[in-house]
Order: C-alpha cells, then structure tokens, then sequence
C-alpha cells in the first residue's frame, strides 16, 4: 500500500512525464512526416492516459481515497473561493487575543449574493503548510468562525463551509485555550442560525476538526474527499497500536462519500472531473458552485425558522440503533 | 486490623499488577464485593485502605484524596435523592452498522461486565424533591465511547429536560466518540449539542460534571456547552488522548497536562468538586438556576 499520494500516484506521473517529453521532442522535429509520427504516438499514449484514469479513479478503495483527498494538489478552500465567488474579503481574529491560518472566511457574493464563507485552509509548499498549520484549526479557528456565523445571522448572509482539515490542533496550546469548547461552541452557534448553511467536504473531513463547521441544514461531500470519525492511523494507533495499519483502519472506518450517503450522513455526493478535482481545478469548482446553487434555491424557500427545524430534525434523526427491537 | 493472611494477599496484588491506577481500580472494586477482604490498596498511592472506610469516603482515598471511578448506577444511589431514580430509555440496542472488526465482541463483553447495554444510564430523579433530567456515564462501557445509544440518550435526556421544563444533570466519563460506529459516531456530538441548545433556548439549566475521564469527542460536543461545568478533582479532562495526540506529532506537556485541574487554571470549568460535596453544589445549582422553572405550568401527565 502507497503511503502517499505521491507514491500512489508515481505510474501515472511517469506516464505523464513520457508524454511530455514527446511533445518536446516533436516540437523541435522538423522532418514533418517524423511529427506527425510522433503526434500520432502522443495521440495515442493520451488516450491510454485517459483510460487508465477514468478505470483508476471509478474503483477507488478507502484508503486511495484518503490518499486522494490528503493530495497536494487538490484544489483547497480558497481555490474555490476564488472560482466560485466574487468579492470575497477575509476577515481575521477572535477578538480575545489570537488568530487562526487554518480557518478562512469572510463575505462574499455568489451570483452577486451575500454570504459568509468559512473553511479549513491547507498549504502546498513547507512554509505554507507550517503557517496554516497543515490544516489544524486552534480554538481562535473556530471562534473566528463563530464572529463569522454571527454576522451571516445578523446580515441574514447563508453560510457556505468548506471542510478539509485532518483534525483539529491537538497540540498544548490549544488545550490551553479550550479547543474542545471552540469545536462545541461552533457546532452550538450553527444550531441557533435562521440562515441557510451548507458545508461541502472537499478533502479530509477530520472529526471534531470538521464538524465543528459543519453542522449544516445542507451536507455535500466531494466524490472522493472522505469524512471520519477519526484518522485512519489514529484508529490504527488505538485498535492496534500500530499507526502504519491506516490502510486497514481506513477500509473498516467507511470514511467514503457512498458510504456517508448509505448511512444518511449527507444529502449529495458532488462528482469531481476524471482523475480527481486535482486534475482540472477550474471544472471542479463549477460543478461545486452548481450544487451550492441548488441546495441554496430549495433552503431558501423555507422561512427562517423552517430552516432553523430543518437542521435540528435532520441532525436529531442521525443513529442507527434498535428501539425494542424495531431498526431506527 | 492487618492479618498475616490478609497482608499477604494484598502484597501478592500489589506485585502482580501495573501501577495504574485504572487497572487497579478494577481490582479494587472486585476486591470490595468480595466481603471477606476487608483490606483494600488505593491504585494511586498504593497504601492500604479499610474496605468499609472506603466505601463510607464515597471510594475516595483516606489518604491521598484519589476519586476512584464509580460505576453509573452507584453514583446515580449517591447523588440523586433516595429511590427516586426512574430509568428511561432501556430499549435501545447499538447496531453494528459497520460491521467494525471485534465490535459485536467488545460490545458483548461490556454487556457482561456492566450488566447493561451501554455506556449511559438516563432517566428521571430528584434533586432535593427538584425533579431533574439526568443521564449518567459508565467508562466501565467500552470506555464510556459515545455512539448511536448514546448520543441518543443524551439527546433525549436534554430534551426531555427542554420539554418539560426541569433541569439537565449529566455526568460524563467518556474517551470519546465510539470509532467502532464511525462517522455516525461522529454525528452524535452534532446532535448531542443541538439538544443542548434547545435547552437553553427552552430557558432550562444544564449542569456537566466532568469525570475521570471526560475526553474527545464528547468533551468536544455536550459537555462543553453546558451552562454550569463541574468536574472531579484530578480527573482526566482533554481533546486528544495520548495515542492519538503522539501520532499528530505532540511530544512535551507540561505535568498537569488533561488534568481538572489544568483546564480549570484556564478558565474552561467552574468548579473542582470533591465527590462528597458533589450532591450540595448541584442541588444549589438546580435551586438558583432552575428557581424560575417551577413558576412555569408542568403538565405532570406529559412526565414520560
């Protein structure tokens, strides 16, 4: 099993690279009848690219899921604000003495109306990752967020979330400053909205980390973005003691987009584009904004206070249990 | 008074088991049913305890003050007033809906040891004559792990609160949300906390109390948004546990680290109770804050 991305995604690459290089070299032939050769076998390779991708990416099992989503190069949450919305301008601070890089949000305009964005935030390179904290939000992450849902309730702004973080910050400082309250107090504050929400899984739906977002009326998932109750190796730490068993971990904790739907957890799965949303950003960002369109449309025919029962009944229905032997 | 045979057993004990204080709790508490042994050796300290003094000291420790864990339905008989404990909710099984490796046999041995089917008692009692909603956790369950019952349970036991206007009593004990269940497990701190707001938007007080150990997914979801947070003294109180937090990478902390103590320093609980004061601080609790619930009509019928 590949470790990473990188390392699962290594034949691919190679393929790719191979293609490229012909390209150059056809560029530079100037024997016409030899490019054309050339172009042919470029031709041909792309299609073979093409369908290994698409046989590739449609049996994916958990744990190249978790792979996929954990990708460098996936498109992250202000990849998709800059596609999706327009005058977006992000807003810093909890306003009792710190400030989060691994929570974003702000207002913006979709199709010219207002709504609050929030979302985990990853970086690509080591500086990037260091200062957003790979993704792991502290207290003022999640406090920041909640000044965010209090001014989409105050403005009547629907809030949209974006969900990628491993997990929230574990570290002492954050212990220091109460992140269990911060994630709790987020889901708390969600719950007492009047305006629509929707939160999209676009990556890693890391448990506490994610939720405390993501206590939405509308919940999507990316086809191949995954949500767990814990990480895979932190399962595997625990069941086994054994971290490096994620994949197994992976495959028992049903961390995909299917199996969320199977068990009612989220009300669609958001296709990405053959490959992966990595592979064409832009064209992943539009089928994302569509759906947020459309669950916008039907969640705003509800008045504010349909919209605040919608969310408890939707969230009060979630178990699977026997009730004297009756299946719920 | 120390026999020779009795002495010898409990150095026996003493040699045979790891000094951890939960391992040896367990110990401890099969000790105490058994009425022939009437020494005992605190899993903290390792001094050696009278088995009816114990019992009388609330199993606190004579001597260095440790709170061991209780069962839930023992504290439910000392905390709550005299017989007046109505349990709800028995009709709840968990699934397996994962079909998660070893679950039905861990779930199986829980049922064994605790005699019940997980890891939260709920239910009606009274506080002083305050009627109050309550629900109780048992870490002796799976590690008091929140899953669909659970989470469940909660809910009901803070809506039946919001309902019919009497104030919300839980203690939690609890490692986190139950992986076995998995993102289901997750769902229930969302749903678990959205009951709580409808507690206190219903205008009814909700007392937390913390205790050993109060973590994860459950520290991160109900027992946080209470109004009033208590917890017992020394008691394991945190977001990531150990394992989980070594692998994100998390090496030094300081000494107090995840204690009661620790989080009560900065500022995220009210109050470090000792267990025999536990029941004085809630019944006032439940007078001043729940003072203004009684003036509203109840409909004693709806009571159920």
């Amino acid at each position: 099993m590949a470790k990473n991305f990188d390392e699962w995604n290594r034949p691919l690459k190679e393929l790719e690279d191979g293609i490229e290089k012909l390209r150059e070299f056809a560029r530079r032939e100037e024997d016409a009848l030899k490019r054309v050769d050339l172009e042919t076998k470029i031709d041909e390779l792309e299609h073979r690219r093409d369908t290994y991708v698409d046989v590739m990416f449609q049996r994916l099992g958990p744990w190249e899921k978790v792979l996929v989503a954990r990708a460098p190069k996936r498109p992250y949450t202000l990849d998709y604000v800059a596609s999706i919305f327009t005058d977006y301008v992000e807003l810093q601070g909890d306003r009792r003495g710190f400030t989060d890089n691994a929570i974003v949000g702000g207002p913006a305009l979709l199709d010219g109306m207002p709504v609050m964005v929030v979302g985990h935030q990853k970086g690509r390179n080591i500086q990037e990752r260091q200062f957003r904290n790979f993704g792991m939000a502290k207290p003022e992450g999640y406090r920041k967020a909640i000044r965010l849902f209090d001014m989409a309730e105050r403005f009547g702004m629907p809030v949209i979330s974006f969900v990628d973080t491993p997990a929230a910050d574990p570290g002492v400082e954050s212990e220091s400053r109460g992140i269990s309250e911060a994630i709790a107090a987020g889901m708390f504050r969600m719950f007492g909205l009047t305006v629509p929400s929707i939160a999209i899984v676009i990556g890693e739906g890391g448990s506490g980390g994610a939720i405390g977002i993501a206590a939405s009326n509308r919940v999507l998932m990316q086809e191949h973005a995954v949500y767990s109750v814990i990480p895979p190796e932190g399962c595997a730490a625990i069941l086994w003691r054994m971290p490096e068993r994620g994949p197994e971990a992976a495959q028992a904790l049903k961390l995909t987009a299917e199996s969320a739907m199977e068990f009612g957890i989220i009300d669609e799965i958001v296709p990405e584009p053959s490959g992966g949303a990595h592979r064409d950003p832009i064209e992943a960002a539009g089928i994302v904004k569509d759906a947020i369109v459309k669950h916008l449309a039907e969640l705003q025919r509800l008045s504010p206070e349909e919209i605040k029962a919608q969310r408890y009944a939707k969230f009060r229905e979630m178990g699977i249990f026997e009730s004297a032997g009756v299946k719920n | 008074m120390l026999t020779a045979h009795s002495l010898c057993n409990i150095r026996t004990w003493g040699l045979s088991r790891p000094p951890d204080p939960e391992v040896s709790y367990e110990a401890l508490s099969n000790r105490t049913q058994d009425k022939s042994q009437a020494f005992l050796q605190c899993g903290n300290c390792k001094k050696i305890l009278f088995s009816v003094e114990f019992e009388q000291n609330l199993r606190v420790c004579n001597h260095c003050g440790h709170h061991h864990r209780l069962a839930a339905r023992t504290r439910i008989d000392w905390t709550f007033d005299e017989g007046s404990f109505q349990e709800l909710d028995t009709e709840l099984r968990s699934t397996d809906p994962l079909a998660f490796p070893e679950y039905a046999d861990k779930r199986k041995a829980a049922e064994a040891k605790t005699g019940d089917f997980d890891s939260i008692i709920s239910g009606k009692a009274r506080l002083d004559d305050i009627p109050v909603s309550i629900a109780v956790a048992d870490f002796a369950f799976m590690g008091g792990s929140m899953g669909s019952v659970a989470g469940e349970k909660i809910t009901r036991t803070l809506e039946r609160a919001a309902d019919h206007r009497m104030p919300a009593v839980i203690f939690c004990a609890s490692g986190g949300a139950r992986m076995q269940e998995g993102l289901v497990s997750l769902m229930q701190m969302a749903k678990t906390t959205a009951a709580a707001a409808k507690c206190a938007e219903a205008g009814v007080p909700y007392i937390a109390v913390f205790t050993d150990p109060t973590m994860a997914g459950v520290l991160a979801s109900y027992a946080s948004v209470a109004d009033v947070i208590l917890a017992e003294p020394k008691a394991l109180v945190g977001f990531a546990g150990a394992r989980v937090a070594k692998q994100a990478g998390v090496s030094k902390v300081p000494d107090d680290f995840q204690s009661a103590e620790f989080v009560f320093k900065h500022g995220m609980l009210d109050r470090i109770v000792p267990r025999k004061e536990m029941r004085l601080v809630l019944s006032s609790l439940v007078r001043s804050l729940g003072g203004n619930l009684a003036r509203n009509p109840v409909l004693e019928d709806s009571h159920g």
